[in-house]
């Protein structure tokens, strides 16, 4: 059956109709290449892991096989050539060198040429790879090779057009065969296919294609070399060896009956052992958007029911409820991918990027496992690949500049990826020399993509992000590889399109880390429907940690801290977002809140305080129009099962209307403890600045902590100060060994009074505590009222009072010196 | 010479025409849905046949002041913009008319701005004038200029 189909096929082959078999074929052979790229680079890092030379060996194998199967001589020709070098590897009889690893590269390399045009034309293109066999076959046979003769390939996207010219065809592993089958090798000789001896009960791979010819010869085969003989050059191999192979057919035979076993093997063992077939994408397309459709018209019937008194449909209605929610998960099971899918080609990037640049690079990947829709999976793939590529190019320094800067030889390049609520987030960081700030600038102004005055107050942060802007591109000059002027832009665009978002943070002389995130799946989520100010909001489920009731007679009481709420859970301090007045919604005002709900997103944590909480629904989330995409409390929209649209928060935007009043870390770490009435203990925070102890101040003389980007904060002869709420805020060094950070973000202590606000600013909050408070040994120096043991550290307490007035001294701008305004507070 | 056929509508008092090919369909606008901390002329959200459809009324786009009191209730043309669904919010539809492309003129300079960048051109009708509106950036101009 199949070999009819395959004689077919081969007519086919001389049009344009690309046979399924071809195309099935094409994908199979994809897949199976993309293992073998990153299977040689871990064995040129380990030639001594038989598993994996094993590996590449059968992957080749089996390409060749099909190839010569299908009549695809060229292909056949190169991973013939190949597989013989990786034999010899696998004998022991040759030392794995990185050339020969590049060599076999490049016969990938070409198969894979070969391939796209096979694709796009449905022949094989026009070439000739006499170059790259003869290269193969001297490295087997152990002669030294240049391997800078061998032209290597870019593998374009689409391939050449055009018609082939048998004449030029040039298939010298298959003439070899045709002229050996006319003398069958014996064990031990030395067979010019495989360039090696026959290993005993090996059967040369003349033998079997002499045999497989003279086997199968009869009326059909004849038919199809008279069909294909003026498009393949194949069919050199067919009348003359048919003749010439009659005399061994006799020999031949018993190979012959096994020798196509193999070959239908696929087929056979395909049946017995098949845990996977393919789908078309289109398929899996349809049937999500049926069962979207479908959550949908049960939730309507859902709530009709729940109206009626009428139970004759609601048992039956629950079970198509459940029997609805389970095909959905498995729908959706269909479509997840494991990121790693995605990077299966950049180990074989980074190494040769490695050698083409001559630099040493490490590819860290962690998190291959995590799974996200095929559909996104397939729009990041190409981003990434960018992404890595520049890193590893532009990012990373050359070895040689890497050990003069007394950094570790080889960089490295991590790639990352987490689950974060209902999003994937992709880290790409490397330990490379991090941008050029002062180019990046120069080239803004150069390009006119802002304007002088702007660019020169803009912060490093807001100036790195310029590499995201069109056309922008610094590389000094244009490799091989990167540097071509399309760049982050494309990226940022290719990211933003499926909802995600990019930004980056970079060090000079440290690296530079991108950060990808992006929704997991598009389709469906299970939501709360929330009420505020009137109206109705859904809330994704994944975000919402519990919900507590709150109130004037509940337990848990919402408190202020000047003007942020709080509410106290479990003694830890949670900042609150009030969704209606958020919202702007007027009715929002008369309302009395009843419930909080716990949101976590990422490591934040914080309460969004909501009038009502109504339902449950599965939710189909359709993406905003485009007019309302600038909204960014808003993820999307959805139709309820009463028919009502209600638009769907997105829990990450709210966080940003939290604010800061509590340091991330302490609250991740949930050591935020209230300082209670009923013992003497008072919470305290500890935090580093300058040199000598830790400092630690009550927690209820703050106002609030802020981190803030240093660049942000303004400098007048001498004194700081930050655009704080409308107004300018000191900014207070602790000691004289002490003050601004020159990079990155600033920790600050805020205290407000009648009036004004001052902050101290601080190296590194280090936790909250609560002790009790005992001052031990006096103040050696102003500004100290103290050293307690604090949690078992000892620290110094810092005197408050004391830096309020010299924050109210600056506030008024007088030229009050640090001696008077000690003597003040003292 | 070509002919176009144009759905014509008045908002305002004016008559304005919208190329008829890209009007999918006249309803009333029921069910809104309001946008928080959205552009003022979004009128909101709603629910059309299981499609959800924006609302953008067009009073507020033009600048133009709400309508009276005891009004008819306003209608909407579906208009698809970018794969999304979108409803203009206007007064009321008039019929559709046959128009030459040799009567068509560009709009005139004295515009206000708001107006001249929605505006694609007029037609010289017997009685008054056609404007003829650009549903694109009419809808999704704003949303750039927005980002």
């Amino acid at each position: 059956m199949r070999l009819s189909r395959t004689c077919g096929l081969k007519s086919n082959l001389t049009g344009y109709a690309v046979d399924d078999l071809i195309a099935e074929f094409l994908t199979e052979t994809a897949e199976s290449l993309e293992v073998v790229d990153s299977e040689l680079v871990k064995f040129e890092a380990n030639p001594n892991e038989r598993k994996t030379l094993d590996n590449i060996f059968r992957l080749v194998h089996t390409i060749k096989g099909t190839c010569g199967f299908l009549g695809l001589g060229r292909l056949e020709a190169v991973a013939h050539a190949g597989e013989t070098l990786l034999g010899r590897f696998r004998d022991g009889k040759l030392e794995v060198t990185s050339d020969a690893v590049t060599l076999v590269l490049h016969s990938i390399d070409r198969i894979k040429f070969i391939l796209s045009g096979l694709e796009s034309t449905g022949n094989e293109p026009d070439g000739d790879d006499h170059d790259l066999i003869s290269q193969l076959e001297a490295m087997a046979e152990g002669q030294a090779v240049d391997i800078s003769a061998v032209q290597a390939i870019d593998v374009p996207e689409r391939s050449l057009n055009g018609e082939i010219e048998p004449a030029e065809l040039n298939i010298p592993a298959v003439s070899t065969a045709a002229a050996a089958a006319a003398a069958p090798l014996q064990a031990g000789d030395i067979d010019p296919a495989t360039g090696r001896a026959l290993r005993p009960g090996e059967v040369s791979e003349a033998d079997l294609e002499a045999a497989f010819a003279a086997a199968e010869a009869p009326d059909w085969m004849n038919e199809a070399v008279a069909d294909v003989e003026p498009e393949l050059s194949v069919s050199e191999v067919a009348p003359a060896p048919v003749a010439a192979a009659a005399p061994v057919a006799a020999k031949a035979a018993p190979v012959a009956s096994d020798a196509p076993a193999p070959m239908m093997g696929e087929d056979g063992a395909g049946i017995a052992t098949t845990q996977s077939i393919r789908v078309s994408v289109d398929v899996l397309e349809g049937l999500m958007t049926l069962v979207s459709e479908m959550v949908l018209t049960r939730n309507q019937l859902l709530q009709i029911s729940r109206n009626r008194e009428d139970s004759a449909f609601a048992t039956p209605l629950q079970r198509l409820s459940t029997l609805t929610g389970e095909l959905q998960d498995s729908v959706m099971k269909t479509r997840m991918q494991p990121i790693g899918a995605a990077w299966k080609k950049l180990p074989r990037l980074v190494r040769d990027l490695s050698h083409e640049l001559g630099k040493k690079i490490d590819l860290v990947m962690d998190g291959e496992g995590t799974e996200l829709d095929r559909q996104v999976l397939e729009l990041i793939r190409d981003p990434l690949t960018h992404m890595v590529r520049n890193s590893a190019d532009h990012g990373l320094e050359p070895t040689a500049e890497r050990i003069e800067l007394g950094k570790p030889a080889n960089g490295t390049v991590k790639l990352s990826a987490f689950h974060e609520g209902g999003y994937i987030v992709i880290r790409i960081a490397d330990n490379g020399r991090g941008l050029n700030t002062a180019r990046i600038r120069e080239k803004i102004i150069e390009k006119a993509l802002a304007p002088r005055n702007e660019v020169e107050a803009m912060s490093d942060q807001q100036i790195h992000r310029f590499i995201f802007a069109p056309g922008f591109s610094t590389a000094a000059k244009v490799t091989n590889l990167s540097g071509r002027g399309v760049g982050m832009d494309v990226v940022r665009t290719n990211i933003e399109q499926i909802g995600g978002q990019i930004d980056l943070v970079s060090i000079m002389g440290q690296g530079t880390t991108f950060t990808i995130k992006i929704p997991l799946t598009l389709a469906i989520v299970s939501a709360l429907i929330v009420g505020a100010g009137g109206q109705k909001f859904a809330v994704p489920q994944t975000s919402v940690m519990e919900l507590v009731r709150t109130g004037a007679n509940a337990e848990h009481k919402i408190e202020k801290i000047n003007d942020a709420l709080v509410l106290r859970l479990r003694d830890k301090l949670l900042p609150l977002v009030q969704l209606g007045p958020t919202m702007q919604l007027e009715a929002a005002q008369s309302e009395d809140p009843t419930f909080v709900m716990v949101i976590q997103v990422g490591e934040r944590r914080y309460g969004l305080v909501v009038n009502d909480v109504l339902d449950t629904e599965e939710i189909v989330v359709k993406p905003l129009a485009g007019i309302l995409r600038s909204v960014q409390a808003f993820s999307g929209a959805t139709i309820l099962g009463d028919g009502s649209v209600v638009l769907i928060l997105d829990p990450n935007a709210l966080s940003e209307y939290a604010g800061n009043i509590i340091d991330e870390k302490s609250a991740e770490d949930g050591e935020i403890v209230v300082a209670s009435a009923e013992n003497e203990k008072v919470a305290m925070l500890l935090f580093k600045a300058g040199y000598g102890a830790p400092k630690a101040v009550e927690l209820a003389h703050i106002t609030r902590l802020e981190h803030i980007e240093v660049e942000k904060i303004e400098r007048m002869d001498g004194r700081a100060a930050l655009q704080y709420r409308g107004k300018l805020m000191p900014i207070l060094n602790v000691s004289e060994g002490s003050g601004l950070m020159a990079e990155g973000i600033q920790p600050l202590l805020v205290f407000t009074g009648e009036g004004y606000a001052m902050a101290l600013a601080v190296d590194e909050i280090v936790d909250v505590v609560e002790d009790s408070l005992s001052i031990e040994l006096s103040p050696d120096r102003q500004g100290v009222r103290g050293t307690a043991v604090v949690a078992g550290r000892a620290c110094e307490i810092l005197d408050v009072d004391y830096y309020q007035f010299r924050g109210l001294a600056e506030h008024a701008r007088k030229t009050t010196t640090e001696s008077d305004a000690g003597k003040v507070a003292a | 010479m070509s002919i176009r056929d144009y759905v014509t509508l008045r908002v305002g008092g004016q008559l304005f025409g919208v190329d008829a090919a890209r009007v999918h369909d006249v309803f009333h606008p029921r069910g809104l849905t309001p946008v928080p901390l959205s552009r003022s002329e979004i009128a909101g959200v709603l629910n059309l046949r299981g499609r959800i459809v924006t609302a953008v009324c067009a009073r507020r786009r033009l600048g133009l002041g709400p309508r009276e009191e005891g009004a008819p209730e306003p209608l909407a043309i579906g208009l698809e913009v970018h794969g999304d669904s979108y409803g203009l919010v206007i007064d009321s539809v008039d019929e559709v008319l046959k128009l030459d492309d040799e009567k068509f003129h560009a709009a005139p300079g004295n515009l206000p701005p708001r107006w001249a960048e929605i505006i694609v051109g007029v037609y010289q009708l017997e009685k008054e004038l056609l404007i003829v509106l650009d549903p694109h950036t009419l809808l999704d101009a704003g949303h750039l200029k927005a980002a």
